[in-house]
């Protein structure tokens, strides 16, 4: 009907009319409220956005967020990383089970997970009552913020390194061990060097969704200033004291980040499925 | 020193399989279910542990308390008023994104993902720039006496936001993934634009919008930080399930703040369920699989 593309034809319709649907929405609902908030901080003299941008208290909570969140994709990457290499490769009882539950933290409400991990590792919880012995706190610590950002962030580098490890090519392995290669040297010069875009991706992956990450860390973390207080608690903080200002500037950081980590995944899985369609046959 | 190494090379060569070693292999389980255990089975089973710790009529109380009632009255109208609208967006971004190339369709596709990026807190907080008593359009909605902020609208805003993403992202790929081989053999046996979507489309597609309806209603009813922003924690009337929750579990009714967490986990496991069942149904289909079939003239 329409002749909208320079190319090719177009035999289906609507393409005007869902194209513009979808945009309508995204603006409406996404992209004139996001645009709000840049307007807002352009609004403000770069003086006070800088100031209310570094302040000690800010400062305090960049590192604790992006410390923490570095820390708890780091985690993820070896944990996750061997258990999606035990659920793709080995066979035992309940993998399916297990590899169904890999999902829970994308499906349990963050206020849930934040209520039922600060119970387990309060000083009487479940955990927390061994650790107190071990003189090691974990609630209302930095700590307690790594492991609920772990949480969150563990499905994320599972499910980027599965169907990667799915699609790997045993005869480069087989090729590999009949060369003489030990079964270490083989991961090492063979499967690892295929799974390094996945491993980043997945990496990237957990720690922007911990980086943002809210519910599950306001309970555990007990949101001290300057100790335990993530940059989302801190802005808050400063909206329910109608610092409208203060909030935008660290809104404004934030949101710098989490575009540069979009873009960074972006590229990542550019790369990934570069390296996968390289290497898929 | 090294003059002992050689002789120790030999032993290596008689094990050339290609994985490892049994106690390799069982430590390696043992340590993958360790940490499923550590961070994943042991907060359900507390979870519900919790909830039950005073036996099923404390629970049933807490559950059939009046503010409980309404926080989850307003949690199902909020999922019933954002899961059809983001549906239908889903529908018609996937149509628009999947079935046809233009120029800047990957800048649509980042955008879309765009509220993935984004901290609930900030989700909530454009919401309450806009409208908000001292927003731009705080003056002129005051003036009208309507309320948005610290009121079902702001709930309802605020988890469109969020969960926009959700039903698209299923459908996009999915889409892409069919292609238009069978929309264009309808569209030569004269069926028209609605007919085709809704004969052959929609069918192809069913498990992918299902998968996606069911993440993006679970998303829906456990938002907590966006919610948390604009809501104003109205006891009864602005509460959300979640922000039920965190107040109980603020004034030490763990009881009660579990009982209620223990409806959301239970949703949570029935989504994780049916996902597994909608990915036995229909596979997803992979980047890396897309990618060659698109490149196909």
């Amino acid at each position: 009907m329409s002749w909208t593309g320079k190319r090719q034809p177009r035999v289906l319709p609507g393409f005007g009319l869902f194209l513009g649907l979808t945009l309508t929405y995204l603006s409406l609902v996404v992209l004139i409220p996001l645009l709000a908030l840049v307007i807002k901080a352009l609004a403000i003299s770069p003086q006070r956005l800088w100031q209310a941008a570094t302040a000690p208290q800010a400062l305090a909570s960049y590192r604790l967020s992006f410390g923490a969140s570095l820390t708890a994709a780091a985690v993820n990457v070896v944990f996750g990383g061997i258990l999606a290499w035990v659920l793709v490769r080995y066979r035992f009882p309940l993998r399916r089970l297990i590899d169904a539950l890999v999902d829970l933290p994308f499906a349990l409400p963050t206020a849930v997970a934040g209520i039922t991990l600060t119970s387990l590792y309060s000083t009487n919880g479940w955990i927390g009552r061994y650790l107190a012995r071990l003189d090691i706190e974990v609630a209302y610590t930095p700590l307690g913020v790594v492991v609920a950002l772990t949480f969150v962030g563990l499905p994320f580098v599972v499910r980027t390194l599965q169907p990667v490890l799915e699609d790997l090519d045993s005869e480069i392995e087989e090729a590999a061990a009949s060369l003489g290669a030990g079964r270490w040297q083989t991961i090492r010069r063979v499967i690892l060097p295929e799974l390094w875009p996945a491993l980043a991706t997945g990496f990237a992956l957990a720690f922007a969704r911990a980086v943002g990450e809210y519910g599950s860390v306001v309970f555990i973390s007990g949101n001290k200033p300057f100790r335990t207080e993530i940059t989302p608690q801190l802005i808050y903080a400063k909206l329910e004291m109608y610092d409208y200002a203060g909030a935008t500037a660290l809104a404004a950081v934030m949101l710098g980040a989490s575009f540069a980590l979009l873009l960074t995944i972006n590229g990542l899985q550019r790369w990934a499925a570069r390296r996968q369609a390289a290497f898929g046959d | 020193m090294s003059s002992a190494e050689p002789l120790s090379v030999a032993p290596a060569v008689t094990r050339p399989a290609t994985t490892e070693s049994a106690i390799v292999r069982v430590l390696l389980i043992a340590v993958a279910v360790g940490f499923v255990a550590l961070f994943l089975i042991l907060p359900l089973v507390a979870i519900f542990a919790q909830a039950f710790e005073r036996g099923i009529p404390a629970y049933l109380r807490a559950i059939c308390d009046p503010e409980a009632l309404a926080a989850i009255r307003l949690t199902l109208w909020t999922a019933a008023l954002v899961v059809p609208l983001n549906a239908l967006f889903g529908l018609a971004a996937a149509w628009a994104i999947g079935k046809f190339t233009f120029r800047g369709r990957s800048v649509l596709i980042t955008l879309i993902d765009l509220p993935f990026a984004v901290s609930p807190v900030i989700a909530g907080m454009v919401f309450v720039l806009l409208f908000g008593q001292r927003g731009w359009l705080g003056p002129f909605l005051q003036a009208h006496d309507i309320r948005i902020i610290f009121a079902m609208p702001g709930v309802v805003l605020a988890t469109l936001f969020v969960t926009c993403p959700l039903v698209a992202r299923e459908l996009i790929p999915l889409m892409e993934a069919q292609g238009t081989e069978e929309e264009q053999a309808a569209a030569v046996l004269g069926a028209r634009g609605w007919q085709t979507f809704l004969r052959v489309t929609l069918p192809n597609s069913r498990w992918g919008l299902l998968y996606g309806l069911v993440l993006c209603n679970a998303r829906a009813m456990g938002e907590f930080g966006a919610v948390s922003v604009v809501s104003g924690h109205i006891r009864g009337v602005t509460n959300t399930m979640t922000l039920h929750i965190e107040l109980l579990y603020n004034e030490y009714n763990t009881t009660g703040a579990f009982a209620v967490a223990s409806l959301l986990a239970l949703l949570s496991l029935v989504t994780l369920g049916a996902k597994s069942v909608l990915e036995w149904k229909a596979p997803r289909p992979r980047p890396g699989i897309r990618r060659r079939q698109r490149q196909q003239p």
